[in-house]
Formats: structure tokens, C-alpha cells, sequence
């Protein structure tokens, strides 16, 4: 945690109200993201119990497993999730724009003009927290490996045909909420964190119910904001010992579990072997109803621990709507809309799922992209939002000031003398400077570098020697260099992030990293045992 | 042994009359495996130490003092272990014997199964401890005259004495084969595909590492070497004068009978129930549990700092419902210092009772342990925002840091506040048009429509 966190952090213990930590919203919000709310049971690592989703707040979509141990309950959900979750997903897919470029040949080496489809917009999932995203990958794990009915060899225990489909989906979505600034799957409660500070530790964060309460009183409780709200929302419960607000899973309270879930469950058992043996009998619809009255039961007890979370996850999205989105944004989900239309594409083409575990060049990309994207959403955020350039400034990796004295200077080395005039810039901040040292300048209407010349660190005083972003005249262009009194800013680290050298193509990966992949050595879908 | 305990009996029996004067006339809440390893977590917290101590019921205590634990275990979750530990240990431990053969190096198949003697599983602690104690010598000297044979212990009862009072602890099970034991610990969270979750398998480690303490003084008992903790304490406290210091705390222990210090972990592979062991160093969660109970053999100093009188005694009427009134109880609580963390919620019953005292003291702790510990002196909110503002008496380091930090803070909110609001459609500054052929390798690489990308990066 930052000291600039920290102190926004303190700053909400004494207000007992959010504090803000950004001017500006850095996170793509779409027109029509989809809420997806997960819950999982303790039977099994990552088994699902029940999801309650949709893209209309107040028609949110319930699916739900009753007996969560039996396979083909699990399979009905999963089916029945992908019916819902699939055509949201596919429906981005078709509304494209051409974007030209040019790729190298492999055999020419010439460049050879392409045009590539980009789709216009992408999905977007919004979860409560990261053990929903955690949730989603186990999920898309387990599925996208099942063999379905039309495969040639089914296996004992076929998929719904969707259902891998829909675990690919899942894989991606997952994998891509690993890259730094990405906004196709994002948790709630890391949206808001970013956004705003509470008075209460990281960790106490990670429940959303208990960070909305630095925002606004929680249902039930009258008083102010705050810890006692938060503390109100993590322990209140009713007077059967059921929590008043419920936890925002995928895991459920152990006090519901064993008090509402699992008998819930067991009148769905009981039910069910009561109709197995009342079949052909007089009594069978008598059991058909008594079995649709215990599902019913279940849908109401899970709905009643899902839509508290459900409501938190649209105050959410209000709250990340009042601010305005920072410039930014928008070049970085345009590489969410590549990433989606790329994996659109490989679905297309009939590409297998993604393998279990990487490849070394596969790993070596993805990481080399998610630390280029790191670097690239620092930038940006900094150049968007002055707290977060703040940050910057603080650990002296920037500076603002305001410009003194302008002296016209040139560099007459060369055949033509070039503007090289000379900045002295006021400021309080600490920077990391000393002569010689290159500094970017934030703002400016063409990207310029300057050259530190002098340091009075007693003073504030520093001397800047612009180099570039003048034109190409004797006398600088008008507008591109700072007058006396102007407020700028200057950083030490570089506004366009240096591209790294390209990786070889996974068939190319040497032997020292273990040589190119095995074909279909983790992607086949070996037969999985599953409880 | 005994001689030993009677040498110290003086001391301990005073201690023990001391911690029972704390706790109040009810049983003391055994320390388990589990409990130790979390007091290993907090190694800094007084208030844990002395009523882990005591055996005080601390669950008991904080819903007294109106801040419940809010512990638990789903059904689901007790079935879903139980369920697994029963089909390894099925059929004689069929499942499980295969991932063991495999990792001791055994012949796979048809070798020569293990004894599995009865360990008196339904009697009290006392005597299925000494019963265990008998079992693990006799299949020590077995291994040792027969290479081939291996002696699974299932559920175990071992000694480990605590603070001068015995606790009682239950692995899974211990392996012994060649002279040598090996914990084996079940879980029944999955190891999938060849990774689990880090916290759940750090948790494993330090429990097993509490077995494998209490396996080690087994074997010093067994070889007549001092064992008790009390004494190692008074070594390390000796040490100068001591002819054999303590020795140290990654030094392995070779005696017949000594636990490997790699313990083995069974988990259920993927999503099925079909098991997997794993081979855990446990090293570094052996010495720091070491350094903590030896720690907790000087509850006497923390025991000193306390006022004469105190008691966490709840003095429960017949029906069990506390009596003690909860003012004083509080008083008592509060005369011992916690190190109160956010980690402290999941892991101790008096976190939500610590958090509410952090709060009420402004202490800025509450934010998280890095934060006291960046923040040095300032120890309070109030002080904290003070040095923010700057209107602090003293100014050190940190306090200076802060202010610079508040001044940033402000600049850059009275910066956004003056911002010209934004166009009702915000105009996105365009993406700074990357040249065609840049693109390509700047944005994720959009697959080219004529190369199957297999793998491309999930960009």
C-alpha cells in the first residue's frame, strides 16, 4: 500500500466515508456489461451451487445445482449457464470494424498490406470480488476439457455440447483479468478499491458489502457510514443466525449451510427418492409436486443470500459511474476488443482449448504482455488522473512546477542551428534528479524530452534543457515551449513504454526451455475423473 | 522423562497453579495442531499467548464481550474431508499406500504391505499416547533389523509438552520405515494441475510442522536425551555457560525414530478423489514453531506483568451461560497487550474484539501491520493526521514524508476539482495511432487470419 493510500485510508477512518483515490474512473465501464454473481459449495473445490446473472439489474437470471454432489444436476446448470452466458458473449462477435496493417511474410520477409476484423465492442463481466474470478477459472478448467455427445469418442459421462464451449470462454475471460488494466472480467470490489479508499484494511475490503459501507449505510442499518456500518454488514445476523448480508461468495456462510442449505438439500433428496418409488403409482404426481416445491425452496433460499450481492454490485457500477472516464481508457479497451476478437477467431477456426498448464514461449509472451501493460496502464494513469501522478511524484519520479525564467538558447553544433532553449522550473517535490538526466514532459502537445542541467534542491530549483517536440525551424514552433508562469509537469520514466524484442513462435522454443511443445500433450481431453 | 518433569515439578507446578487461576475451575481447551500452528502466525501477541496458555476457551470470551467469532465449518466442507480421508484409508489404505510406496521408493504393486497396528483409537489421550509411543519404538527397531518393512501408523496420538503442560495431538498418520518416521498429513483440497493454493498448503505445512516437533521430542525421550521445552528454554537462556548449546533450528535431528523433516501431503488430484502426494519441506515452519513454544515456555515473564488477581474465568452457572460480568472481564482482557493485525480476523476467535479495541484506541494498526511499521512513532490516527497537516510537535522522517504526501494529496484534488468537466460524450483522446506494421507487435497480436495461432498469448 502506497502513502498516498494510507493516507487516503486515514483520512476515511476520521470521515468515516470513502476518500477519494482517483479523479477520473480508469476502467472501461460498457453499456451493457453482465453482473455475474457466483456461489460454490464446500463439497468440492470450485463445485458450483448457484449463479444469479444478467445484464438488466432488475431482472437478474437464477441457475442453480439443488443436489451440487450429482454430475448430471451439474451438467443441467452448466448447460443452462451457457445458454445464458453464451449468446451474451457471442453477440459482440459479429458487428466488426477493418483495421489495415501489414505483416511480414515468413518466406519473402516482405511486408505484405492485411486487413484484420476488429469487433466494434466487447463483453463485459462484472463479478463481486477476485474469488468470483478464481471461481470462473476453476469452472472454465473443468469444462473446457469435456467431451460432448458429437465427439467421436464420448466417454462414459458426456457434456452438454455447449458446455466446453462455454469453459473456453470462461479460460479466456479469466486469463485476460490477469493483464493489468484489462475491463472484460472485473471484480467489484477491486473496481471500487482503486477508485476510493475506506477506513479499513485491504483484507476487510475483499468483502464488498463491508467496503459499500464507506459509500453508503447498508439496508438495516440507520447509522452513519463507516466501521460500524462495516462491521454491521460483516456480523449483524437475524434471529435465526443467519447473516442480515449475506457474504458476496463464491463461498456461503457456514451458519447457512448448515442451517437452510443443507436441509434445503435434503428435502431435495428425499423428495426425489420419494418419486423414484412412487413412479407409475397413483401417488407419482403427488411426488412431482412435492419435488417442485422443494426446488422451489431452494431457489428462494439461494436467491435470498444472492440478491443482497446482486443489489451491491449495481450500487457498484453507479457509484464508478459518477466519475467521468479518464482519457485513456479507451486505447486500452481497444486491446480488450483485440483480445476478443481474437479468441472469437480461434474458436472459429476450431482450435483446441487452451492447454492445462503453458508452454515456456506461451508463458514467456503472456508475461512479457502483462509487464507491458503494467508499465503502459501506469502511464497512462498517471498522465490522466493527477493523483495518481501524485504517486509519481511522491516516490520522485516526477515533478510540477511552475516556470520561472524562459531563456531562448540554440544549438549551433550542427550545419543549422536548432532551439534548444533553457527552462528553470519551481517546485516543492522531491525528485530523483541530477544533471544529465533525461526527463519526459507530461501534457504537452507533441511528446518532448528535456535534459536536466542544473539541480538547487535547497531552492526547489531545477534547469531543463528542451531537446525536441519544437518543429524543425530555427525558432521553436509557437505554443511548444512553456512561458513564464505556466504550470508543468515532468517525469523520469518515458510516456511511450519501449518495446521488448520479440519472442520466438512456439514451434521455435529452444531446447534449454524444454523445446517446442509436445502437440496436444496437454490440450487432448483425456478422460477426467470427477467425483 | 519423569525424572526430568520432577526436577522442574517446583516451577511447573507453580506455573500450572498460576494458569488455572487464570482460566477458572473448567477444563482447559487443549491446544491442537491447528491452534499452535496460528499461534506461530502471531508470534508478537501477548494477549493469544497467555490465554492459549491457560487453555482459556477464547470463542467463549469474545462473544461474552459481544464480538463473536464468526467461525465455522460448512457441513459440506467436514463431509467432503471425511469422505476423503475414508477412501484412502479403505481396503486396508489401499488408496493410499500407492502415492507412499512411491515416494519411500518402494517396489509399486504387490510389495510387502505395511503393518498397520491398532493404536487403541477409542481410549483417552493419555493412553493412546503412551500406546502410540510403544508402536512407534517397536516399528523403529523393526525397520532398522528389516529394511523392507514400514509400519503406517493411522491417527497416531502424540505428546507435545507445551508451556509444562502436555498437548495432545492426532496427525493423519506417520510412516515408519528404515529407522526413520514421515508425517503424513490429508487434505482434501486439490492439487490442480500440479499446483493448490499457497495459503491452504501453508497452513498444512505449519500444522504438520507442529507434528513433526512433537515427533522429535519423542525420539530425544526415546534415545533418554532432555526433552521438555521448559529446558530448552533455560538452554537458549544458558547459553554462554552451557557446554552444548542449543542447536540450530535447521539442524536436522538423527536419532532412531526422528521424523524426516519433509512431510508428505495427500490431496485429492483435479476434480476427482483419486490421490496425489506431495513431498513438503517443512524446515523453516518447524523452526519458527519451535522458536514460538520455547517462546511461550517464558510465559512467566508475560504472566508477571499481570495484575494479582486477574482471571478470564467466565464462571459459567449450571446451564453454561457466563455470569461474569462482561466490564470486568473486559478489564481483564485488555490488561494483556495484543499485536492486533486485519490478518488476525480468519485466523483468531478475539480478532473482532482486538479490531474493535485498535479502533477505539485510533491505533493505526488498524489499517494493517506494514502501516504501524511505516508509520513508526506515530502510532495513532490522530497523530498520523496531524503529521499530515502538519501541525506536529515533532518531526521525524516518517511524520515528513507524510506531510509531503497531504500537500501532493491536496494539490492534485484541488487540481481535478478546477478541471474543465468533461464533453457529455467524452471524447476519448484517440489511441495514439499505432503505425500499421508497430501495432501488430504493440497491441496483443490479433491473430493473422491465415496462421492458426495455437497458444497466442491470452492477449
Amino acid at each position: 500500500m502506497s502513502l498516498l493510500t494510507t493516507l487516503a485510508r486515514l483520512q476515511a477512518v476520521r470521515s468515516g466515508h470513502a476518500e477519494p483515490l482517483a479523479t477520473v474512473r480508469h476502467r472501461h465501464l460498457g453499456e451493457r456489461p453482465l453482473v455475474l454473481v457466483p456461489l460454490a459449495t464446500a463439497v468440492e473445490d470450485g463445485a458450483p451451487l448457484a449463479v444469479l446473472l444478467g445484464t438488466d439489474r432488475t431482472a437478474p437470471a437464477l441457475h442453480f445445482v439443488p443436489q451440487p454432489l450429482n454430475r448430471e444436476r451439474r451438467f443441467e446448470f452448466l448447460a443452462a449457464l451457457a445458454d445464458e452466458l453464451l449468446p451474451y458473449l457471442e453477440s459482440f462477435g459479429t458487428e466488426v470494424e477493418l483495421v489495415s496493417g501489414s505483416e511480414l511474410d515468413p518466406q519473402t520477409g516482405e511486408k505484405l498490406p492485411i486487413t484484420r476484423e476488429l469487433c466494434a465492442d466487447a463483453p463485459q463481466l462484472i463479478v463481486p470480488n477476485s474469488g468470483g474470478v478464481r471461481h470462473l477459472a476453476l469452472l472454465g478448467r473443468a469444462t473446457r476439457f469435456r467431451r460432448t455427445a458429437e465427439d467421436p469418442d464420448p466417454g462414459p459421462y458426456p457434456a452438454p455440447p455447449r458446455v466446453p464451449l462455454l469453459g473456453r470462454w470462461l479460460t479466456h475471460l479469466t486469463e485476460r483479468a490477469q493483464v493489468p488494466g484489462s475491463s472484460l472480467l472485473l471484480p467489484m470490489t477491486g473496481l471500487l478499491a482503486r477508485h476510493w479508499a475506506t477506513g479499513q484494511s485491504h483484507l476487510e475490503d475483499q468483502q464488498l458489502g463491508a467496503q459499500l459501507a464507506w459509500h453508503a449505510p447498508p439496508a438495516g442499518w440507520t447509522g452513519p457510514t463507516g466501521a460500524a456500518a462495516a462491521e454491521f454488514v460483516e456480523t449483524a445476523r437475524d434471529e435465526h443466525g443467519q447473516l442480515h448480508h449475506p457474504p458476496a461468495g463464491p463461498a456461503t456462510d457456514p451458519r447457512f449451510d448448515e442451517k437452510r442449505l443443507a436441509p434445503a438439500i435434503a428435502r431435495y433428496d428425499a423428495a426425489l427418492t420419494a418419486l423414484r418409488h412412487a413412479e407409475g403409482t397413483a401417488a407419482a404426481a403427488a411426488a412431482q409436486q412435492a419435488l417442485q416445491r422443494s426446488v422451489a425452496a431452494l431457489r428462494e433460499r439461494l436467491l435470498g443470500v444472492l440478491l443482497p450481492t446482486w443489489h451491491d454490485v449495481w450500487q457498484g457500477l453507479d457509484l464508478l459511474r459518477t466519475l467521468p472516464p479518464a482519457p485513456h481508457v479507451a486505447e486500452r479497451w481497444e486491446s480488450d476488443r483485440w483480445s476478443y476478437t481474437g479468441h472469437r477467431d480461434r474458436v472459429a477456426a476450431g482450435e483446441p482449448p487452451q492447454p492445462r498448464l503453458d508452454d515456456a514461449v506461451t508463458a514467456a509472451r503472456k508475461l512479457a504482455l502483462r509487464e507491458r501493460e503494467q508499465v503502459r496502464l501506469e502511464v497512462g494513469e498517471a498522465l490522466d488522473d493527477p493523483l495518481a501522478m501524485a504517486e509519481r511524484r511522491l516516490a520522485g519520479e516526477a515533478f510540477s512546477g511552475l516556470v520561472t525564467e524562459v531563456v531562448a538558447a540554440q544549438d549551433t553544433s550542427g550545419k543549422t542551428a536548432k532551439p534548444r532553449p533553457l527552462l528553470t522550473v519551481h517546485t516543492a517535490d522531491r525528485p530523483h534528479a541530477e544533471p544529465g538526466r533525461e526527463v519526459h514532459r507530461a501534457g504537452a502537445p507533441k511528446s518532448q524530452k528535456a535534459e536536466i542541467t542544473a539541480v538547487d534542491a535547497a531552492a526547489g530549483l531545477l534547469t531543463l534543457r528542451l531537446l525536441n517536440g519544437m518543429g524543425r525551424g530555427k525558432e521553436p514552433e509557437p505554443g511548444s515551449v512553456p512561458a513564464v508562469g505556466d504550470r508543468v509537469t515532468f517525469t523520469l520514466f518515458e510516456l511511450t513504454p519501449r518495446q521488448s524484442a520479440p519472442l520466438p513462435e512456439p514451434d521455435d522454443t529452444p531446447w534449454t526451455h524444454g523445446g517446442p511443445p509436445a502437440a496436444a500433450q496437454n490440450s487432448t481431453a483425456t478422460s477426467e475423473e470427477w467425483a | 522423562m519423569d525424572a526430568l518433569l520432577s526436577q522442574h515439578g517446583g516451577r511447573s507446578e507453580q506455573l500450572g497453579r498460576r494458569l488455572a487461576e487464570l482460566r477458572g475451575p473448567v477444563a482447559p481447551r487443549g491446544l491442537d495442531a491447528r491452534a499452535l500452528a496460528a499461534l506461530a502466525a502471531n508470534p508478537g501477541c501477548r494477549r493469544r499467548a497467555v490465554l492459549d496458555a491457560a487453555g482459556v476457551d477464547k470463542g467463549a470470551v469474545a462473544a461474552r464481550l459481544g464480538r463473536p467469532a464468526p467461525f465455522g465449518r460448512s457441513p459440506f466442507a467436514i463431509a467432503r474431508g471425511n469422505i476423503f480421508e475414508a477412501r484412502l484409508k479403505a481396503d486396508g489404505c489401499a488408496a493410499l499406500l500407492e502415492p507412499l510406496r512411491r515416494h519411500l521408493g518402494l517396489p509399486p504393486g504387490e510389495g510387502e504391505p505395511p503393518a498397520v497396528p491398532d493404536l487403541l483409537t477409542s481410549a483417552g489421550p493419555a493412553v493412546r499416547a503412551a500406546r502410540t509411543a510403544e508402536a512407534l519404538a517397536e516399528a523403529v527397531e523393526a525397520s532398522q533389523a528389516d529394511p523392507a518393512r514400514w509400519t503406517l501408523l493411522d491417527h497416531p496420538m502424540l505428546r507435545l509438552s507445551v508451556a509444562g503442560a502436555p498437548a495432545y495431538l492426532e496427525p493423519d498418520a506417520v510412516l515408519v520405515h528404515g529407522g526413520r518416521c514421515t508425517v503424513v498429513e490429508i487434505k482434501s483440497f486439490p492439487v490442480l494441475d500440479g499446483s493448490a493454493d499457497p495459503a491452504k498448503v501453508g497452513a498444512a505445512a505449519r500444522q504438520a510442522a507442529v507434528y513433526v516437533l512433537a515427533l522429535q521430542q519423542a525420539a530425544e525421550a526415546a534415545a533418554g536425551r532432555p526433552t521438555d521445552q521448559a529446558d530448552q528454554a533455560d538452554q537458549a537462556d544458558q547459553a554462554d555457560q552451557h557446554p552444548n548449546p542449543a542447536p540450530g533450528p535447521y539442524q536436522e535431528q538423527r536419532l532412531p525414530g526422528s521424523p524426516e523433516l519433509t512431510v508428505l501431503l495427500v490431496c485429492p488430484r483435479d476434480f476427482g478423489q483419486r490421490p496425489t502426494a506431495a513431498a513438503l519441506d517443512v524446515r523453516r515452519e518447524l523452526a519458527s514453531t519451535r522458536r514460538q513454544l520455547a517462546r511461550m515456555t517464558r510465559i512467566e515473564e508475560l504472566l508477571a506483568a499481570l495484575a494479582p488477581g486477574t482471571s478470564f474465568d467466565l464462571a459459567p452457572d449450571q446451564a453454561g451461560e457466563p455470569t461474569r460480568p462482561a466490564e470486568e472481564l473486559a478489564e481483564a482482557v485488555a490488561s494483556v497487550p495484543a499485536a492486533y493485525g486485519p490478518e488476525c480476523l480468519s485466523a483468531c476467535e478475539l480478532g473482532f474484539l482486538c479490531r474493535a479495541q485498535a479502533r477505539a484506541a485510533d491505533a493505526v494498526t488498524q489499517l494493517g501491520r506494514s502501516v504501524r511499521a511505516e508509520f513508526g512513532e506515530l502510532t495513532t490516527v490522530e497523530a498520523a493526521l496531524a503529521a499530515a497537516a502538519g501541525t506536529l510537535e515533532f518531526a521525524d522522517e516518517a511524520a515528513d514524508r507524510l506531510h509531503h504526501a497531504a500537500r501532493l494529496r491536496a494539490e492534485a484534488l484541488a487540481e481535478a476539482r478546477t478541471r474543465p468537466e468533461p464533453a457529455p460524450t467524452p471524447a476519448p483522446a484517440p489511441a495514439p495511432a499505432p503505425a500499421p506494421d508497430a501495432g501488430a507487435a504493440a497491441t496483443p497480436p490479433p491473430p493473422a487470419p491465415t496462421r492458426p495461432a495455437t497458444q497466442a498469448a491470452a492477449g
